[in-house]
């Protein structure tokens, strides 16, 4: 089972590893990590995408609240949440092409932001699932790159991590 | 007033109220060292190697009710004390070390003598600090103590860089400290006290595993009082043993791979089990398929969340300090204890009685060979049960543990969680620092004694009076004794050869060294050896090369599936 788990931790060094630590020393999978600081700048807030049995996620979030630097942790797939992440993607653009790849970038509310003769950088948000789809739908073949930010998450309406 | 880093770290400790730390100095830790020797509230003892210093500081936590402390160097320094910090870890010892790092401006640099300290030591401390700022550090130590004794406790390390500790600021120490991420006060949800009580009430076969926690938490008087308001069977762990009284006949023995029939076959057939402060680690109840072959519900008592539910589902989790659970589950319990079912109570004590009977621990004892556990019941005898008891690890602990009825609550020092080599002879130091006058014993093995032996120059420095008890059977033995069992007889690399003379080594340091070969020598030369208080002595016994710990239970097997003597 894939879960979405944010938390809130002391913006200090070495926090993020204590993290990444926690996950490789204990077996844990982690699928993307997301790390910023917050409106309040002493702390960071984190989104952690991962895979695992009940049991299992149970264990994280445990063992995430044991970290001393740690202030909170929700897991989002535990109640109603919304989940973003940003991808960029360069594609090679032949005269072909050119359309149909503008015409799917709309179609995924996508938008160009960079060009050259040979190539369009999208940039592109919504669910991890989405920008998969994205991807299979212009083709592996004509992508040059592609960087991914993770999914980020909050949840909805009256549901807030906070201090 | 301004002080430098260096006699902030020192205040700091004083007004920790540290009476003993246990260190090696070196060039990160210079200042330090210099402020040390400007006052006399902290006595440093000088090991001569830094896990000692580690072991030693674990050991002085272990038996008394504070925390160690350790000062080590940079690089190596940290290196050499990991195996004692991680030790500390796995049996959650408060302990806080203090280990010097290269200058600030030196970091990332591959400085001479440079380590990651706090990334290495990460996965085995409880927190680490790298401290950046001098008027930071003061708090920074605060924290450390703080963090290392509260919750669950464990060790916290503060590396101080060595222009931190020449830099200058106006010192004062908090009274307190508060953390926004760190509360480790836990207020005992007493609807979950209820259920367990109603649960225990409802017991048939009703049984109580302790382990370490009722030992970090103070909380023996407690357990005792459970136990005998409810005349249930209790065991205890490894960890836990001297949790319980080990001579009171509501006491079944250890647990687990190496533990008591009695223990083992009770736990796997109750229907009620109450675990409190223990872990269902695997060597506790080995296959945990196995174990919950049969139904049972579990009540389970925990100061840390992470604990429940790791390896074994539990019915009735209570998050708390040990002692404040039961406190209030004893109030309970004494209210409605007319509801338990005496009469089910008896056929399952008539039950653990008959598995008693199997007299599990049995072993030849009309040898002419020393058998180990001979030694082990002597030494219970001579001690009166009441002297301190430090082990290394293999087959020498698993005997001390059997064989020697530890009564009162930190008795028993040992290596449970990580099974350190190494551990015994440098803790016994740490044992004997905070409890002087007190008979301090280390069971060991020849091959154990070896990895820390050095501090036998410790020991001559301090004139510790310690009694290492030697059972030496040529062998490392406990993998001597799984090569036989699942290796088939094949004894690689577990043959110690070219072993030093110990009674000359002993001398060679300026303790006493015996050598005892006959069984009828172990008595009278444990009483020759006890009688030179002032003495360390080295008892070398040369034991029995084919003894093996019985009852065993293999790997991955269960809880009932013991090889049996």
């Amino acid at each position: 089972m894939r879960h979405i788990i944010s938390l809130l931790i002391e913006n200090e060094a070495g926090g993020l590893s204590r993290v990444a630590g926690l996950f490789s020393a204990r077996g844990y999978n982690i699928e993307s990590l997301t790390v910023a600081p917050t409106e309040d700048s002493t702390l960071s807030r984190m989104t952690i995408v991962t895979i695992g049995s009940d049991d299992v996620v149970e264990q994280i979030i445990k063992q995430l609240n044991k970290l001393i630097d740690v202030i909170k942790v929700l897991n989002l797939s535990d109640g109603d949440h919304i989940e973003y992440e940003l991808m960029l993607v360069k594609i090679h653009v032949t005269d072909k092409n050119r359309e149909v790849i503008k015409h799917t970038t709309d179609t995924f509310s996508g938008h160009i932001v960079d060009t050259t003769d040979i190539s369009y950088t999208i940039k592109l948000t919504g669910t991890t699932s989405k920008l998969d789809t994205f991807i299979n739908t212009i083709g592996h073949s004509s992508i040059l790159e592609t960087v991914r930010t993770g999914a980020s998450g909050i949840g909805r309406g009256e549901r807030t991590l906070k201090v | 007033m301004k002080l430098t880093g260096a006699e902030i770290t020192i205040r700091c400790l004083q007004a920790e109220g540290v009476d003993h730390i246990f260190g090696y100095p070196g060039g990160a830790v210079l200042f330090i060292y210099d402020e040390l020797c400007k006052q006399n509230k902290v006595k440093h003892i000088l090991v001569r190697h830094e896990q000692a210093a580690v072991h030693a500081a674990d050991g002085y936590a272990r038996s008394s009710r504070k925390t160690g402390v350790a000062l080590v160097t940079s690089g190596p320094g940290v290196t050499n004390a990991v195996t004692g910090i991680a030790t500390a870890y796995m049996d959650s010892i408060p302990m806080v070390i203090i280990s010097g790092q290269v200058p600030t401006y030196a970091i990332g640099l591959d400085a001479f003598q440079e380590v990651d300290t706090v990334g290495i030591t990460r996965p085995c401390v409880k927190h680490n600090f790298l401290v950046k700022d001098i008027t930071e550090l003061a708090t920074t130590i605060k924290k450390a103590f703080y963090i290392a004794s509260t919750g669950r406790p464990g060790p916290v390390l503060v590396d101080i860089p060595k222009d931190i500790s020449q830099q200058k600021t106006e010192f004062s120490y908090p009274d307190s400290v508060f953390m926004r991420s760190y509360d480790p006060i836990i207020k005992v949800s007493l609807e979950q006290v209820k259920k367990a009580a109603q649960l225990i009430l409802g017991a048939k076969r009703p049984m109580i595993y302790a382990g370490g926690g009722v030992i970090l938490s103070n909380a023996s008087t407690q357990l005792i009082n459970l136990v005998q308001i409810m005349g249930f069977p209790c065991t205890n762990t490894l960890m836990g043993l001297g949790g319980y009284p080990a001579t009171d006949k509501f006491f079944v023995g250890m647990l687990g791979m190496h533990g008591t029939y009695e223990a083992n076959m009770a736990m796997q057939d109750c229907d009620v089990l109450i675990a409190i402060g223990a872990r269902f680690d695997d060597r506790v109840i080995g296959n945990p398929k196995h174990f919950s072959n049969n139904e049972r519900k579990i009540v389970h008592i925990d100061i840390d969340p992470s604990s429940i539910s790791k390896r074994v589902k539990v019915d009735v989790p209570i998050i708390g300090d040990i002692s404040d659970v039961l406190d209030d589950l004893i109030r309970l319990l004494r209210i409605d204890k007319e509801k338990l079912d005496l009469i089910a109570l008896r056929a399952w004590w008539t039950q653990i009685n008959l598995w008693r009977e199997r007299d599990c621990l049995k072993y030849d004892r009309a040898s002419t060979i020393i058998k180990p556990q001979m030694v082990i019941e002597r030494l219970y005898e001579i001690t009166k049960g009441d002297a301190f008891i430090t082990s290394d690890v293999g087959q020498h602990q698993m005997w001390a543990a059997q064989f020697y009825k530890f009564d009162k609550p930190r008795r028993w020092i040992n290596s449970g969680g990580l099974g350190t080599m190494g551990f015994g002879l440098p803790a016994a130091m740490g044992v004997q620092f905070v409890n002087p006058g007190s008979t301090v014993a280390c069971v060991t093995g020849e091959a154990s004694i070896q990895m820390c032996i050095q501090e036998l120059s410790t020991c001559k420095q301090y004139n510790l009076p310690l009694k290492i008890i030697n059972l030496n059977n040529r062998y490392m033995g406990m993998v001597r004794q799984w090569q036989e069992f699942f290796h088939g007889n094949r004894y690689a690399e577990s043959y110690m050869d070219a072993l030093p003379d110990f009674v000359k080594l002993a001398e060679s340091y300026g303790h006493v060294g015996m050598k005892i070969e006959s069984p009828g020598d172990i008595e009278s030369a444990l009483r020759e050896a006890f009688k030179l208080k002032n003495r360390l002595v080295f008892m070398d016994f040369i034991t029995d090369q084919t003894e093996n710990v019985f009852p065993m239970i293999p790997g991955g097997k269960g809880l009932s599936e013991m090889i049996l003597v």
